[in-house]
């Protein structure tokens, strides 16, 4: 019996289960958008150059092209469809839409899971490359705006929506733990 | 649904499409669903240089899945001798398959057609193609110049006015410098992506583009059909940049469609797109500049070579730029090109403007400091009354009220001209700035304005919003024309059944079609009698420019602004690092200033990025590029741009219905010279080659 190249699997997203044969090739990009028609996770480079298709798994964030979908099973994954309560958009995105975050609108779902995360990083103490003291007692430091740039730097833009990018995460931030300084 | 302040252009309006964009309920071409679908990979060639010999399709028909392999021994026949709607023949890689020569690395070969994506990438990837390698020549230098010729694009390649040689000679300062901008790449974040199918007789496509209306109209040339039975539909687009017209991909999709009858997507991947989807030509450019003592000039000379590929001819007419700019007794330009083994370049985000106002105003920063005058007083005094080559009136020029709000809000004045003053710990810091300009253009459209029966009204127009706030914009254009609150209006875009309109190009979409929609719906307005009962069917009046555009008086007119930029240099690491910027701009009437500051700020971020990060570098052993993807070229990420303001000045155009002139461009030009600028005024070293690299800082330090 030749070996076989698909798995049955069942992929947990934004509280749904979902059953589905995957070809082990398939990225957890590719199951998202091409299986489930959860298109909002965009590919951009499909190589985790780019942070488009950023998600998150079990609350972390991940590039969804460079994690095969086999390799999802048995983890809680939130997309850019699962991040509103209903009609109540997240805080985040809010932000992006109000402080207009966005042009083209391509990157922008990596954009706001990266940013959910960045701030959820933020308040448990991670430092960044930037943060001048890393000692667990100094907590967390000032969400500045250099803090913020460098946490979402795996998230390209090519309109070049940073500066209302920054702004929108500073103001989340304020909104969901009063972070940004 | 907006949560926008109401009111109609001049308020700030978020983008109507921007719930669904933050909600990632906006679909993209490569995300609209059909039954049936099958999936399509490009093979492209391993040689820049050659003919195919053969292909081993065989052995990949038997693999799992695959529906078809097409290549130029099979595929349906195109005919690309044509001039598309812009003026200009097809892109040479829409003549798909035709033959077996490969005039460049990355030239498509052969398309796989699977059941799944997963499956064609394998098949494609396992295709053995076999090649008759030819010597290549891939090295673009100022050294070509002997080699290149003029051509007249959009604009004359070669102009010239008054005896240069003799002002140079009476001109008591001389600045002679070359500049080179590299090869660079759009790289919207979106990969260009088509799905299509043949439906009752009709052909299909959903596309991510610039102009459906375009590409409909050049998939009907190349197939030989008739225009009507082609439709081509881009509701969201993620971004273009000039990449977006019709390329290997929807002719790709079109033949397998064809062949197989069933519903085909191909997707470019972001390494394919660095040799599929056009590219900025790398420019070399030698400017000489004359001027008196006081820094009046006499003698400006603007000189850029770029390269094309041997199968199309494109000029980036970087020289062209300087035609607006200063007044000079004597006045030359000139660009030529230089035909190399490589892809074919195209229009990117201000073609000719970018680069060639990188080489002009560096040079004027450079003539500056030689005179001993302040940058902006010596672009002032060579303020030009009329144009300068043309001799035609200016439709608008509030350079100098730019450079005078940018000077006040950056804190200009009592800035020390001498360079390599200031240090802030391992930081040496400088502050520059430079104009900018752009050609305001329009193209005739046409659009439809319907009264419905609910008091709301629908605007039919043939736009593209690929990033710009299109569709907002024209919505509260047209409700403002109609006198109404901007949310009874809806705004139907992105498809070629909506007739012919401008694509988003040129800066000069918003203007193209809002002055069309103010046309029709100002009709509309003064047809319907207050009060009156509208019939079912609604109440519709169309538009169309042409005669409106083709009575315009001829006049010199632009888009400008004053950029300015202060960096910090490490010595040490040879790092720039940009601190802050400032653009302020007279662009014509502002529709929606929240959108429109973010594409005039995105403009200056692409300027830094053009300044101080971008660069394909070519392999001349293998005539590709060295790392063709996000990784190896570099685009400017979040930690690179630092806090950008853009604002205007009033300037409204009296010509326009609406006051429009175009924003989508003017946000580059002059950027990056700004940064050069700043970056010799930190350190006391002019950086004429882009980008300003580490290693470039640091070899000028040795040097110094």
């Amino acid at each position: 019996m030749p070996p076989s190249t698909s798995s049955d699997l069942t992929l947990s997203v934004n509280g749904e289960k979902y059953a589905l044969t995957v070809d082990h090739r398939t990225t957890l990009l590719d199951a998202l958008r091409e299986r489930l028609d959860l298109t909002g996770t965009k590919k951009g480079c499909d190589q985790g150059q780019c942070g488009a298709c950023t998600v998150l798994v079990d609350g972390r964030r991940k590039v969804a092209c460079l994690h095969l979908a086999v390799a999802a099973e048995g983890r809680e994954i939130t997309t850019i469809e699962g991040v509103a309560e209903g009609e109540r958009l997240h805080p985040v995105q809010q932000a992006f839409l109000d402080l207009d975050g966005f042009q083209c609108g391509y990157c922008t779902p990596g954009q706001i899971c990266s940013a959910i995360a960045v701030i959820e990083e933020h308040a448990a103490g991670w430092p960044s490359a930037v943060t001048g003291d890393v000692r667990p007692e100094a907590g967390p430091p000032p969400l500045t705006p250099e803090e913020i740039r460098e946490r979402m730097s795996g998230n390209l833009c090519r309109c070049g929506a940073y500066v209302s990018i920054v702004q929108a995460v500073a103001r989340a931030a304020q909104e969901t733990n009063g972070a940004a300084a | 649904m907006t949560t926008a302040t109401k009111g109609g252009a001049g308020t700030a309006h978020t983008r109507v499409e921007g719930r669904d964009k933050v909600t990632g309920a906006a679909r993209y071409a490569g995300e609209i669903p059909f039954a049936d679908l099958a999936h399509g990979w490009l093979v492209l060639s391993t040689v820049a240089r050659g003919r195919v010999r053969a292909l081993d399709a065989e052995a990949v028909l038997a693999m799992p899945g695959v529906l078809t392999v097409l290549h130029h021994g099979n595929a349906p026949r195109v005919d690309t001798g044509f001039t598309g709607m812009m003026g200009v023949p097809p892109d040479p890689s829409t003549g798909l398959f035709q033959h077996d020569r490969v005039p460049h690395m990355g030239w498509p070969v052969a398309l796989v057609v699977a059941e799944t994506s997963e499956q064609a990438r394998e098949a494609a990837e396992a295709l053995v193609v076999h090649y008759e390698r030819e010597p290549h020549d891939v090295a673009f230098s100022a050294r070509r110049e002997s080699e290149a010729y003029p051509l007249d694009g959009h604009v004359p390649a070669v102009m010239e006015k008054g005896d240069l040689e003799a002002e140079l000679a009476a001109s008591a300062v001389v600045v002679d410098a070359e500049y080179t901008t590299p090869e660079e790449h759009h790289n919207p974040m979106e990969p260009h992506a088509a799905a299509a199918r043949w439906e009752g007789g009709r052909l299909e496509v959903v596309d991510s583009n610039q102009g459906t209306g375009w590409v409909a109209g050049e998939l009907a040339h190349l197939f030989s059909l008739d225009p009507a039975s082609v439709r081509v539909r881009s509701e969201h687009v993620g971004g273009g940049f000039g990449s977006k017209g019709t390329r290997a991909h929807q002719v790709a999709a079109v033949m397998a469609a064809t062949v197989l009858q069933r519903p085909v997507r191909v997707v470019l991947t972001r390494r394919q797109m660095f040799s599929l989807a056009g590219h900025r030509s790398p420019t070399a450019q030698r400017v000489r500049l004359g001027a008196d003592a006081n820094g009046r000039l006499r003698a400006l000379e603007h000189r850029s070579l770029n390269q094309t590929s041997t199968v199309h001819d494109f000029v980036e007419p970087s020289a062209a730029a300087s035609r607006s700019m200063y007044a000079a007794d004597a006045h030359h330009t000139a660009s030529r090109l230089v035909k190399l083994d490589v892809p074919t370049p195209t229009w990117m985000r201000a073609p000719g403007e970018a680069p060639g106002s990188f080489a002009l105003e560096s040079a004027l920063d450079e003539l500056a400091e030689r005179c001993g005058v302040d940058p902006i007083d010596l672009r002032i005094r060579n303020e030009p009354a009329v144009g300068p080559v043309s001799g035609l009136p200016f439709g608008g020029r509030n350079l100098v009220a730019c450079f005078r709000e940018g000077a006040r809000r950056f804190g200009w004045a009592g800035r020390d001209p001498r360079p390599g003053l200031r240090r802030e710990g391992r930081w040496l810091l400088g502050t520059g700035m430079a104009a900018a300009s752009f050609p305001v253009m329009a193209m005739p459209s046409t659009a439809s304005v319907t009264a419905e029966t609910d008091g709301t009204f629908t605007v039919r127009i043939n736009a593209a919003d690929i990033g710009t706030g299109a569709r907002t914009a024209l919505t509260l254009v047209a409700a403002d024309a109609l006198e109404v609150p901007a949310d009874r209006v809806r705004v139907r875009i992105g498809d070629s059944d909506l007739g012919p309109a401008m694509i988003a190009g040129g800066s000069a979409g918003t203007r193209s079609w809002g002055w069309a929609v103010t046309e029709a719906a100002e009709e509309l307005r003064r047809s319907l009698a207050p009060g009156a009962d509208i019939p079912p069917e609604g109440v519709t009046v169309r538009s169309d420019t042409s005669r409106a555009l083709g009575a315009l008086a001829q006049k010199e007119r632009h888009s400008f602004g004053a950029q300015f930029a202060e960096v910090a240099v490490d010595p040490a690491t040879g790092e720039v690092r940009v601190r802050r910027m400032l653009g302020i701009f007279a662009a014509g009437r502002i529709v929606n200033p929240l959108t429109a500051r973010s594409q005039l700020v995105g403009g200056m971020a692409w300027g830094i990025s053009m300044a101080l990060h971008e660069e394909a570098v070519r392999d001349r052993a293998s005539g590709g590029l060295y790392g063709a993807d996000l990784a190896g070229y570099h685009v400017a990420a979040h930690a690179d741009v630092p806090h950008i303001e853009a604002d205007w000045v009033d300037d409204r155009d009296p010509d326009d219905p609406v006051g429009i002139k175009g924003i989508g461009e003017v946000g580059i030009v002059g950027a990056a010279a700004a940064v050069a600028n700043a970056v010799w005024h930190a350190t006391g070293v002019r950086h004429r080659d882009l980008p300003i690299r580490p290693d470039r800082v640091l070899l000028a330090g040795a040097d110094a």
